[in-house]
């Protein structure tokens, strides 16, 4: 499947950082005119997966967040990496009410919502090893198809 | 990110304006818990029509004052809920402890609190 367009983000894990990542994340999968819901759906996975990233991968210490995301036709491709402290037991981290961090009033329904808005979740994490969320979602809409038409006049 | 609240009784009704998610969330329930100092509030309307964007961050936020006014035998709603929002509270089977309700009349009634 061919790469319509593709975009990398950076920057520190910094919590004010949430809301720009997923923005611009929406803003970008905006190319694809996506639905209001599905636009709403990325916005919300892309929140959690960096809220992880921020909380669990760097435990509030300062590392760099990268966000990558990819336009296919009629589907986008996400992937929030940290070079942070890694997952010992994915699957346990999966599961929902599952948290590290009771303590901080989480509610360990992150990954329950992305796999809930999103198509593909795929964890790729070791410890000390970083973490690879890989978010993918299958748009409804032809607009990605619409799009390269336009541009063809 | 507003909260601004209005005293009915033993309800409070709070309006969250803005987004809660991670970064806000701390501001939030600190917010929330100077409110619910005081002893006779029993039952917490989030009037969230004006909440432009929520993650799972919001919900330990409801569950954390859900905690507290149910120890007082009171009650947490919400009400109009927007779809992204009540996606994310729907996915985290936060309505087996929330009601929803479609206005704070509607929800205020359910608690007597407009009562004559």
């Amino acid at each position: 499947m061919e790469v319509i367009n593709e975009m990398r983000l950076e920057f520190p894990s910094k919590s004010q950082n949430e809301s720009f990542a997923r923005v611009t994340v929406a803003a970008f999968a905006a190319q694809l005119d996506p639905t209001l819901e599905e636009i709403a759906d990325i916005k919300t996975a892309v929140s959690e997966a960096v809220t992880n990233a921020i909380i669990h991968g760097y435990e509030n210490t300062i590392g760099i967040v990268t966000v990558i995301a990819k336009l296919y036709e009629g589907k986008i491709e996400i992937e929030v990496i940290d070079e942070g402290k890694g997952i010992e037991d994915i699957e346990k981290a999966r599961q929902p009410l599952y948290t590290s961090k009771p303590e901080l009033e989480r509610s360990g329904m992150g990954f329950t919502v992305m796999e809930t808005f999103m198509d593909e979740v795929e964890v790729i994490s070791a410890p000390g090893q970083g973490t690879r969320v890989k978010l993918v979602k299958y748009l409804k809409s032809a607009g990605g198809e619409l799009r390269r038409n336009d541009g063809q006049g | 990110m507003q909260i601004s609240s209005c005293r009915i009784k033993q309800a409070l009704v709070v309006k969250i304006e803005g987004e809660l998610d991670h970064h806000t969330a701390d501001a939030v329930r600190e917010r929330l818990d100077s409110m619910l100092e005081d002893p006779s509030i029993k039952y917490m309307i989030f009037d969230l029509s004006q909440l432009k964007f929520m993650d799972s961050s919001g919900i330990g936020v409801f569950i954390g004052r859900y905690k507290v006014v149910s120890q007082r035998g009171g009650a947490v709603s919400v009400v109009y809920v927007t779809p992204q929002i009540n996606k994310v509270l729907e996915v985290s089977g936060l309505y087996r402890i929330i009601r929803k309700y479609d206005s704070i009349e509607e929800a205020l009634s359910a608690v007597g609190g407009c009562d004559e």
